[in-house]
């Protein structure tokens, strides 16, 4: 996982057969897990701009098994789920996400004559910082404010899938699914022991082994 | 949409009907079930209802038992918890409304989970569990407070009403509530309190505040078929062990058992009215094909968009501004609630995703007058889960990448306050219908929302006070939340006269006298506590009201 390893050894996923969790959960993250990691939604061209951006909203460079977050927005446009509703001045969720890849990957060959996906990390997040600031006005975005896509569209996107992935959940120590069993200690500092462990500086080797015991 | 493609994993509630042929699934019992009355389609029935939440729900539970022929229609589907939910926030967004809907205005609605459900049982099914009295001067707030608009409903007989739906969902509270008139003491002792909820105990006393365990529909001992709470902390997200008391598992059941049915994924299209300008009955979808249910008495019970939105889409010759809409008043006075909050982080270990998000509350500035604008506020404890907790760090800071994931590794260390505030009704702030087809090809709701100079003025004062909470807690690092609401309100709202309101304090309404409306969209005013009890209060009082006019002949 990332450098930062606050839970040493905690996985949400060693619960599993335990009981936090239930049929339903099982299934539900057994099918997040094994999502076809090519696009079907997406174009390859729209794929590789995805790819791109997913990797600066959500940098996971020493993760050794990265979450597939293309692969997850992908699969959610594909399904048809909405947020149940859209804001006046964004069109519906799927053109939004055609027209802002397109208008992403204008921009980058209008200021850097590359493709965005090649684009050393520095100039991508130059890009984006523009974007979320409301400067970019490429006629590539047809009239979709840029910042507005990025705010409700982009953040929140690729968030929620980078967060609905277990992976995340061990690095946080949240105690994910919890069905039926739940929770009994509940004041500061306290933890059952299907927890997550915090490790204190100079405790890492205690952690680790606690957290091997999570079931 | 076909089934390898669909978001929702656990979906069989989903696909197809499941109250049909004499039967309804038993809510506490995996793959059971439970016998179902059933009526003809051109059997006029005495109520057709259209929603079982807070509202239709507790509705179609006492007409049914006080001898009413009811048929109810959800559009959402009619789930068995204990194989339905999963412990996942993203599978469970299949308990929100996320029909297609536009939002618009100066500060445009967030709709989905804040606060739309699309389920039997409604919203009840997500809601967090909040169940507070209205302060009693709000039922007068322009009379005796000076801003909004007076309820046709005196306080003294709320009281009673929340007092029986305070049993009927065996409330977990305080032996003593601190604030308003004496009220008995709640049917469940408190549930334990969790390190977020010390937090906001800590603040509130250094602040010389009072505060106490909130009062909630989960049950903290066995009650009936529910086991008492586990403290999963999903409970925005479905229970998946029955603890809550939800309109799914208190008035569906009872509702049933008395010779309602219930008729899940069946969307309302139009109501049909006839040459008297009474209505008949309604046009709904079900099954892929649009049915219609004759009927003595339509209740609209769809909550603050989709109850407009069915009264005006259901525009005739006679009524071409909508049904009960004489007025104009159909779809205006929208409220919504602010839900800013101000979060911040501790040394010590709190893990808030464990139990009820919002053990504890404070309601000092709902009944603290001296202050300069109008309407009140409570805020309480929280306890977001990952996805939730990321999306307010991308809303409220902009933050991305590096930045973002640094941030989120503390959330087994963070703390929050948030508020329900009360914001004022303003006719501007609508619900229309838009040009836009949804997949039932009728018109979307178009919802525009602007704050006012009031609500403003309350927010900055909220953000105020629970940041100086936090700060006497010991809190660091803290950020606000400055853009959020949750609740509906308004859009159908209740009142002493035709010209002025849409229906009278019985939830009848003036221009068609055997059309209801029965649910949140009925309030003149919000409030600064969560609208579900008082929505139960009042549809308890409604079939009390019932009663006595079919008694006296008056009903039709």
């Amino acid at each position: 996982m990332s450098a930062e390893n606050r839970y040493p050894g905690y996985d949400v996923l060693a619960k599993r057969e335990g009981l936090s969790w239930n049929d339903a959960t099982r299934r539900t993250i057994d099918a997040r897990l094994s999502l076809p990691r090519v696009p079907r939604f997406f174009t390859p061209a729209q794929w590789l701009t995805l790819q791109a951006l997913c990797e600066r909203i959500v940098p996971q460079p020493q993760d050794p098994d990265p979450v597939p977050l293309a692969a997850m927005l992908d699969a959610r446009l594909l399904s048809g789920r909405t947020d149940g509703f859209r804001r006046a001045v964004l069109p519906q969720q799927d053109e939004a996400w055609r027209r802002g890849l397109a208008a992403l990957e204008a921009e980058a060959r209008t200021r850097y004559g590359g493709a965005f996906h090649e684009l050393r990390a520095a100039s991508q997040d130059e890009l984006l910082r523009d974007l979320q600031a409301g400067r970019l006005s490429h006629e590539a975005w047809g009239g979709m404010p840029g910042n507005a896509f990025f705010a409700h569209r982009v953040l929140p996107d690729i968030t929620s899938a980078f967060y609905a992935h277990p992976h995340a959940w061990n690095e946080m120590g949240f105690g994910g699914p919890a069905s039926a069993r739940g929770y009994v200690r509940m004041d500061f500092d306290r933890r059952d022991p299907w927890e997550a462990v915090e490790a204190a500086p100079g405790q890492e080797r205690q952690a680790l082994r606690d957290n091997h015991r999570v079931r | 949409m076909s089934a390898e493609l669909a978001e929702h994993v656990v979906d069989e509630a989903l696909r197809a009907p499941r109250a049909l042929n004499g039967r309804a699934p038993d809510v506490f019992r995996v793959g059971g079930w439970v016998p179902m009355r059933e009526y003809a389609a051109d059997e006029a029935v005495d109520f057709v209802i259209v929603g079982t939440g807070a509202g239709g729900g507790t509705l179609a539970c006492r007409l049914a038992e006080l001898g009413f022929s009811v048929v109810a229609l959800d559009a959402g589907p009619f789930f068995r918890p204990l194989e339905d939910f999963a412990s996942d926030e993203t599978e469970q967004t299949k308990l929100y409304w996320l029909d297609h809907r536009i939002v618009d205005g100066e500060n445009p609605i967030t709709m989905g989970g804040k606060n739309s459900g699309k389920a039997v049982g409604g919203s009840t099914v997500h809601f967090a569990m909040v169940s507070l009295r209205f302060r009693p001067e709000w039922f007068r707030s322009r009379s005796l407070l000076g801003y909004g608009a007076d309820w046709p409903l005196d306080w003294r007989e709320m009281w009673d009403y929340y007092t029986q739906a305070e049993r009927a969902l065996s409330i977990s509270g305080p032996l003593t509530y601190p604030w308003g008139p004496k009220r008995p003491r709640y049917p469940y002792r408190p549930h334990e309190l969790n390190a977020a909820a010390l937090v906001l105990a800590q603040g509130a006393e250094a602040q010389g505040y009072r505060w106490t365990a909130t009062p909630l529909a989960t049950v903290s001992a066995p009650r009936n078929r529910s086991p008492p709470c586990v403290y999963r902390g999903f409970c925005r997200f479905g229970c998946a062990t029955n603890a809550k008391q939800s309109a799914l598992t208190v008035w569906i059941p009872r509702a049933i058992k008395a010779g309602a049915e219930i008729r899940d994924l069946a969307m309302a299209g139009r109501i049909e009215t006839d040459a008297r300008g009474r209505v008949t009955g309604v046009h709904y979808h079900r099954a892929q094909r649009w049915q219609f249910q004759k009927a003595r008495n339509v209740v609209v019970a769809g909550y603050a968009i989709e109850t407009p939105r069915l009264l005006l889409a259901s525009a005739s010759a006679r009524f071409p501004e909508g049904l009960a809409n004489r007025s104009g008043l159909v779809g205006r006075y929208l409220m919504t609630q602010s839900n800013q909050a101000v979060f911040g982080r501790l040394q010590r270990e709190v893990r808030w995703y464990k139990g009820p998000p919002s053990l504890t509350i404070s309601e000092h500035w709902n009944y603290e007058d001296r202050k300069d604008f109008f309407g009140g506020y409570c805020w309480m404890a929280q306890g977001p889960l990952p996805i939730e907790w990321a999306t307010i760090q991308t809303s409220s800071r902009g933050l991305w990448g590096a930045d973002l994931r640094r941030e989120m590794l503390d959330y087994n260390h963070q703390v929050g306050l948030k508020m329900v505030g009360e914001m004022l009704p303003d006719e501007r702030n609508r619900v229309t219908l838009a040009d836009e087809k949804d997949q039932y090809g009728l018109s979307v709701a178009r919802i525009t929302y602007s704050w006012g100079e009031n609500d403003k003025h309350l927010i900055h004062h909220a953000l105020d006070q629970m940041q100086d909470s936090l700060e006497r807690a010991g809190v660091t690092h803290l950020f606000r939340q400055e853009d959020d609401t949750n609740h509906l309100a308004g859009t159908a709202r209740m009142g002493f006269d035709a010209a002025t309101s849409v229906v009278n304090a019985d939830c009848r309404s003036w221009d068609i006298p055997n059309l209801w409306v029965c649910d949140g969209s009925v309030f003149p005013t919000t409030g600064g506590v969560n609208p579900s009890l008082t929505i139960q209060a009042i549809a308890l009082r409604t079939a009390d009201r019932i009663k006595e006019l079919a008694a006296r002949g008056e009903l039709s």
